[in-house]
């Protein structure tokens, strides 16, 4: 018969089975996921963003539009539900978007075991990215947390009745609090970064836009960034400066 | 010429190619040629060694039809094979410009442009083929260049008057390269086609008169191992770099091809190089290799020297009267776009006049001055960008305000195993496809002309002619322990020991670059009975240094590129005695072969048909080499002394 | 010209290397980065030591095979240029030059600058290829292909698989390399019918094999020697989306 014994070649190595994963759980599968959470958390951040504006209103309106975030659907639906809904979703979002970020993270740290031992700057189209995005959700991830204890739960608000929400959004960032203003600011700065390349990034995972369209796409995330990081900083400042009282 | 160099051994002859007209040859064969039965071709095992444009096609093909076949390449991934640097494009006698075109213009111009030392069965069916090829290509997605309207691009390459070329900018070879990789990895997924890279073929096995199997050296861990199948294909390219500097890669060798040689396969030709005219010229002794720029330059780009011998102005301080656009001079009717082996020696005859610009004054202008004041310089760089950019990467020069500067380099080898019509060598089970086998070109390749027969070997003439030889298979199992596999493994192993342990103080490099020197200078583009006579002299006391001297570093058992070079620069000095001797015996021009005492009057190459239409299949001997003659018969294309005037 | 060099050493793929530093006078600056290398590799062969492997083949800046992270820079300094092809007119007498291999879980070492890249090879067999037997085509014109998607298509293909999109990104990612053989099959009418089963069996060989993932920094595509633009990957994801969703 044939040489089936002696090839060195005929037995061939069974083919390792591929893990069980989908192509959801693949590193673009995840990213979409990052990606899409991401863009959802964007479009949170901004109505967020300008619903803090109407402290520029006064005590009255300010607080009637928390008033009415809770109220919200009344009286088809009982008190907070909406306001419930919406906290979920977020919070589903803010989870798939960690935990895709933690999943494809940890994959990028195994795939670059040993690092180089020169280093030059970095060289590509979202330069600032390398350096800005993780630990910049660190920080993010760290605000959030103080943010819900200060302003949602008030925990670490002197103001605790919670329906005024004016007067807790003055105490916090008075001036002699001064640290918590720094870190709000400090955590703007990491979210404007998060956002110039988040939301361009995201886009690009999502839609792929040719080089044309993805040059107007990073165009629109530093607009967003800016307007984003400017619209929220403007409250404290205006409080800790004595325009809001 | 004196008998000690050679003896004369028996006729050869082509025993596969069918009688009768010449464009139902093929047709014939294809049905005189005994089939393997589908459900039989699994038990079929099928060496092929390379993956080039020959081997990696060929691979895949017989992959396809359902032999198993175990292919191999010394570089880390089937991809790098040195077709990927072809730059020009493909032949094919498509017609599609309505010029005039056909495939018996293609068959023509190819054994026109060969110099009459192909054989017209061969090349016809090359010309038959070349269609196919291209609709191939196209189907596995190979970007060519296309028109406004979609179809595919032509243009007119090397000399000839139809635009039967097909490009895909400068980087052909590497498209059509990387359409047959990936027709390869389709089958290594399907578990058809077992693919070693990293590993180098170090010996034939021959059993019962029969090829059956490879001895490779796996070149990361050192690890011996011998392959056995029914049969062996080697598609192992060209052997420029017996030259040294060449625009082959660094790994390019003719170790395959040269240990089956010494097991008996005829080497057939092995003197026609084929020098090309537009490479980027020599700087200095640091020179590891020359780079090549396409040679569709020539279509816009004018080759001048000054006239003045060792004028050292500035290119574009010499008026229009002082320069002499030699080729046009000399060659009316093709002017810049007369055949490689005329451009070539023409700019060496100028460069030893002492007009030669450049560093030793071994180069000549290509100036596109013109073109781009003709087309505009946008129109320049769509076509030629690419090669402009690589040009200033490697000289510091910008080709558009300053001339480039070429200078011939060996480039291709027409010679090489002797196959028939079948690619079959005379070692029975013993294929050889592409640059490695004599083949189609003659003694001078047309432009353009390499990738078609590369393709046409692997996809369509190998799949369809190997099966009358494997009809017979399986054949006889052998195991480790016969005595030829034993034999072969043994004489793997004593090559490597001694290297290693050869208690020398000279690197392999050392030696390459001095047996590369007098290759060039006796053996390259002019050649005489003198200059041939003394280089086997020097060859032979080289070599012997070389045994004496060489020093390899390292260990058998790992990754070790010295002791790699070793083994090929050993079998690089056989060759170029052999090529030496090949050149000697040819007291003929014709084709890359110029031999300064067969000129005409004003210094063309002179064929000598009465004495020379012949192959020459070279036997290894221990002692010398023995001589078995191919005589040529032209039916269809009656021999005519070229002229390019 | 006079140069340091620290060159990363390491005598197999379980040994532990190490920078080692050399120097080298009289370097020409017409030679080619790997021409100084030569240089260096006859000296050191001359002392009796180990020469320094690295990959590299046509040395005309196609075959993809030369690697080197120089200076931390894939390639080095030069723009779309391979390493074989980056003179030393490029750097300056007596700098001092680190050189070290692509490093990827993905490519491990071999030996000294050496690594393996077979996990490209992998990724193309997942699906990199248009299934068209020989034989079977119908005629080359049977099907125009409009000439802007055949240069685009090109223009992804040019990918010669070197590897420094992945030694160039933060990720270790293989992205740009999966993108432009995506790019380019996805953009001709031929690569049409396995469009979806392609991109999903590439990204799954992708993965397998240890590569990272994209986060749009475009390092690679800065590295890239043939100049492969993040719009490959935009043609990956979106192309991937696709699939992932038809598939569900």
């Amino acid at each position: 018969m044939s040489t089936d014994l002696q090839s060195r070649t005929a037995a061939r190595p069974a083919k390792r089975a591929p893990k069980p994963t989908g192509p959801w759980r693949s590193n673009i599968g995840l990213k979409i996921a990052m990606a899409v959470s991401g863009v959802l958390l964007v479009l949170f951040i901004i109505v967020h963003m300008a619903g803090n504006l109407h402290v520029f209103e006064g005590r009255e309106e300010m607080n009637a539009y928390a008033h009415g975030l809770r109220t919200l659907g009344e009286p088809l639906l009982p008190h907070e539900t909406v306001l419930w809904v919406l906290r979920v979703g977020l919070i589903v979002l803010a989870a798939v978007h960690i935990w895709s970020a933690v999943v494809l993270t940890r994959r990028s740290l195994a795939a670059r075991p040993v690092r180089y031992h020169s280093r030059k700057p970095a060289k590509g189209e979202s330069r600032h990215a390398v350096a800005t995005m993780r630990w910049g959700a660190a920080v993010l991830v760290l605000f959030v947390a103080w943010h819900l204890l200060d302003l949602t739960f008030r925990t670490v608000n002197p103001v605790k009745d919670v329906p005024d929400a004016y007067g807790a959004v003055v105490a916090t960032f008075s001036p002699e609090r001064w640290p918590v203003t720094v870190f709000y600011l400090l955590a703007l700065v990491a979210l404007g970064f998060h956002l110039r390349h988040g939301v361009w990034s995201a886009v690009q995972t999502i839609a792929g836009p040719d080089t044309k369209w993805r040059k107007r796409t990073q165009a629109v995330a530093l607009a967003v960034a800016l307007v984003v990081v400017v619209g929220f900083a403007i409250v404290p400042l205006s409080v800790t400066f004595g325009l809001v009282k | 010429m004196s008998i000690d160099y050679y003896r004369e051994g028996e006729p050869v002859a082509d025993t596969k190619a069918p009688a009768g007209p010449i464009e139902e040859r093929w047709e014939k064969r294809r049905f005189s040629g005994r089939l393997v039965n589908p459900a039989n071709r699994r038990k079929l095992r099928v060496i092929v060694v390379g993956t080039g444009l020959a081997g990696a096609s060929a691979a895949a093909t017989l992959g396809e039809l359902g032999y198993r076949v175990a292919n191999y390449c010394f570089q880390d991934s089937a991809r790098r094979a040195h077709s990927i640097a072809a730059q020009g494009g493909i032949n094919a006698a498509k017609n599609y410009r309505n010029d005039g075109d056909s495939v018996h213009r293609l068959f023509y111009d190819t054994v026109k442009g060969g110099d009459f030392r192909s054989r017209e069965s061969n090349v016809h069916r090359l010309a038959e083929v070349s269609t196919e090829i291209i609709d191939q290509c196209v189907a596995q997605g190979v970007p060519f260049a296309r028109e406004y309207g979609g179809l595919l691009d032509n243009r007119s390459f090397g000399g000839a008057q139809v635009s039967r070329t097909f490009y895909a900018r400068g980087q052909t070879g590497q498209q059509l390269l990387l359409g047959a990789y990936q027709a390869l990895q389709r089958q290594v997924a399907a578990g058809t086609v077992d693919l070693h890279t990293r590993h180098e073929m170090l010996e034939l096995v021959i059993a019962d008169g029969k090829a059956r199997g490879i001895v490779v050296r796996d070149l990361v861990t050192g690890e011996i191992s011998t392959e056995i199948a029914d049969a062996v294909v080697l598609a192992t390219g060209g052997y420029g770099n017996v030259f040294f500097l060449s625009t082959n890669a660094k790994g390019c060798n003719v170790t395959a091809s040269w240990r089956a040689h010494r097991k008996g396969a005829y080497f057939a030709n092995p003197c026609y190089t084929q020098i090309h005219p537009t490479c980027i010229p020599q700087s200095g002794d640091h020179q590891s290799k020359l780079t090549l720029m396409s040679e569709s330059l020539r279509n816009d780009g004018r080759v001048w020297v000054p006239k003045a011998k060792g004028d050292q102005r500035h290119p574009a301080d010499i008026p229009e009267d002082e320069r002499d656009y030699y080729l046009e001079r000399r060659y009316p009717a093709f002017g810049n776009l007369v055949p490689r082996d005329i451009a070539s020696r023409a700019a060496k005859v100028v460069c030893d006049e002492g007009h030669g610009v450049g560093p030793g004054g071994l180069g000549v202008y290509l100036d596109f001055a013109d073109a781009i004041a003709r087309l505009g310089k946008p129109a320049v760089e769509a076509k030629y960008g690419n090669l402009f950019d690589m040009y200033e990467r490697i000289t510091g020069e910008n080709p558009y305000e300053r001339p480039m500067r070429i200078y011939p380099a060996v480039h291709y080898t027409m010679g090489g195993l002797w196959v028939d019509y079948d690619l079959s060598s005379n070692i029975p089970g013993l294929f050889v496809t592409g640059e490695a086998n004599f083949s189609d070109h003659g003694a001078n390749r047309l432009g353009a002309s390499a990738l078609m027969q590369g393709l046409s070997d692997g996809y369509f003439v190998l799949p369809n002619t190997i099966s009358d030889y494997l009809a017979d298979g399986p054949f006889e199992a052998l195991d480790e322990t016969h005595e030829a596999v034993v034999a072969a493994r043994k004489e793997v192993d004593d090559r490597i020991a001694f290297f290693l342990n050869n208690d020398g103080d000279r690197t392999v490099d050392s030696f390459h670059r001095e047996l590369g020197k007098i290759m060039w200078e006796y053996c390259g583009m002019e050649r005489t009975d003198e200059g041939l006579r003394k280089a086997i002299g020097l060859i032979r006391d080289l070599k012997a240094e070389f045994y004496k001297r060489v020093k390899v570093t390292g260990k058998a058992e790992e990754l070790n590129q010295q002791l790699e070079k070793a083994g090929r620069v050993a079998d690089f000095f056989e060759l170029g005695e052999l090529m030496c001797i090949d050149a000697l015996h040819r007291t003929e021009s014709c084709g890359g072969h110029f031999r300064a005492e067969s000129q005409t009057e004003d210094g063309e190459a002179k064929r000598d048909d009465d004495r020379f239409s012949y192959v020459a299949a070279w036997e290894y001997g221990e002692d010398a080499p023995v001589l078995h003659k191919e005589a040529l018969v032209f039916e269809y294309v009656k021999p005519t002394q070229r002229s390019y005037k | 010209m006079k140069l340091k060099l620290r060159i990363w050493r390491q005598s197999s793929a379980d040994a532990k290397g190490r920078m080692v530093s050399y120097e080298l006078d009289d370097v020409s600056e017409d030679a080619s980065f790997l021409e100084m290398l030569d240089v260096l590799n006859e000296r050191l062969i001359a002392e009796g030591d180990d020469p320094v492997a690295f990959d590299h083949d046509c040395r005309e800046g196609i075959c993809g095979a030369c690697s080197l992270v120089i200076d931390g820079q894939p390639h080095g300094p030069q723009a779309a240029t391979t390493t074989c092809q980056l003179h030393m007119r490029k750097f300056k007498d007596g700098d001092s030059i680190d050189i070290e291999p692509w490093r990827a879980g993905a490519f491990p070492v071999i030996k000294d600058l050496v690594v393996d890249r077979s996990a490209f090879d992998r990724i193309i067999q997942a699906g990199g290829y248009i299934s068209a037997p020989t034989g079977t085509a119908p005629d080359a014109h049977a099907v125009p292909i409009p000439k802007q998607d055949a240069d685009a298509a090109f223009s992804a293909a040019a990918c010669i698989g070197c590897g420094a999109c992945v030694a160039a990104c933060p990720n270790g990612s293989g992205m740009l390399f999966m993108g432009a053989k995506v790019a380019h099959l996805g953009l001709t009418p031929q690569g049409q019918p396995e469009r979806a089963t392609r991109v999903l069996g590439m990204v799954a060989a992708h993965d397998e094999a240890g590569f990272g993932g994209c986060t749009n920094t475009g390092e690679c595509a800065a590295a890239c020697p043939k100049e492969i633009g993040l719009d490959v990957i935009g043609r990956l994801n979106a192309d991937f989306r696709k699939a992932a969703i038809r598939a569900a």
